[in-house]
């Protein structure tokens, strides 16, 4: 059960996570934190279909780590929900065209390999 | 207002979507093991599960991580703010040692070594590859 879980979370996160990244850098750079604005950008973000679209994503992702930490310990739960790095490391490089030099994936690999001990 | 240099508001966000992440995480899971064991296909446990004050809190400050991060994806790669934030599993792991007493082995220690490696790795690169326009593309 808590294998199926740990399945759920980590492709919903990885869908809820680059849909996410799609929508943001579709609305463009948030420069102004005053309210009256952030009440604009949240305006514009509800009918962005990638935000909404990641945001089911990530309610699914949540329930299933709600039930995840409600039969294992949040020492297995957070880490095990990490496997999710590597594959959206990969979709950001080749959807989000994002440029993933030598020093990022040394990067990355290293806080996944360190992600994998805390499993141990 | 708006904050300074890009770079700066890059930390800034950063240290935000952490700490929301970590006390979110954490209050949630005091929350819910307290509740006890909840596999449902359901919504009304998980509804109910809501209203315990552990579990409120830690879903508000959730709420905040999932703002936070938004806007930092605003201008910042997905390829960074991911690494970037798993700082947050050092933290988790600090908490789980000094606040809930959790043993802590050999091989988390070098886990949490790996990772601050790899998010100081990432953290040296341009947050902003991706060329989304912003005052980071120029340095």
């Amino acid at each position: 059960m808590r294998w199926l879980l740990v399945w759920i979370i980590v492709l919903a996160t990885t869908a809820g996570n680059v849909l996410q990244a799609l929508g943001m850098r579709h609305h463009g750079e948030i420069h102004d934190f005053r309210l009256g604005s952030l009440g604009r950008v949240a305006a514009a973000l509800v009918q962005s279909r990638y935000i909404v679209a990641s945001v089911v994503a990530m309610a699914v992702s949540f329930f299933a780590f709600m039930a995840l930490v409600s039969i294992a310990e949040l020492s297995f739960a957070v880490p095990a929900t990490a496997a999710s790095y590597i594959l959206e490391t990969i979709l950001a490089k080749y959807l989000l065209k994002e440029h993933v030099g030598a020093k990022r994936w040394v990067g990355v690999l290293l806080v996944a390999a360190g992600v994998g001990l805390l499993t141990v | 207002m708006t904050p300074g240099s890009p770079r700066a508001k890059t930390r800034i966000f950063t240290a935000i979507v952490v700490v929301t992440n970590v006390l979110g995480n954490s209050f949630l899971s005091r929350g819910m093991q307290s509740i006890g064991e909840l596999v449902s296909l359901s919504p009304v446990p998980y509804i109910r599960a809501l209203f315990n004050p552990w579990v409120a809190v830690g879903t508000s400050l959730l709420i905040v991580w999932l703002l936070s991060t938004m806007a930092l994806l605003s201008w910042a790669d997905l390829s960074y703010v991911l690494p970037v934030t798993s700082m947050a599993y050092v933290l988790v792991a600090l908490v789980g040692r000094f606040v809930l007493h959790e043993a802590v082995s050999m091989a988390h220690w070098s886990g949490i070594l790996l990772i601050m490696i790899g998010v100081a790795l990432v953290g040296s690169t341009n947050p902003n590859s991706a060329g989304k326009p912003s005052e980071g593309a120029h340095p």
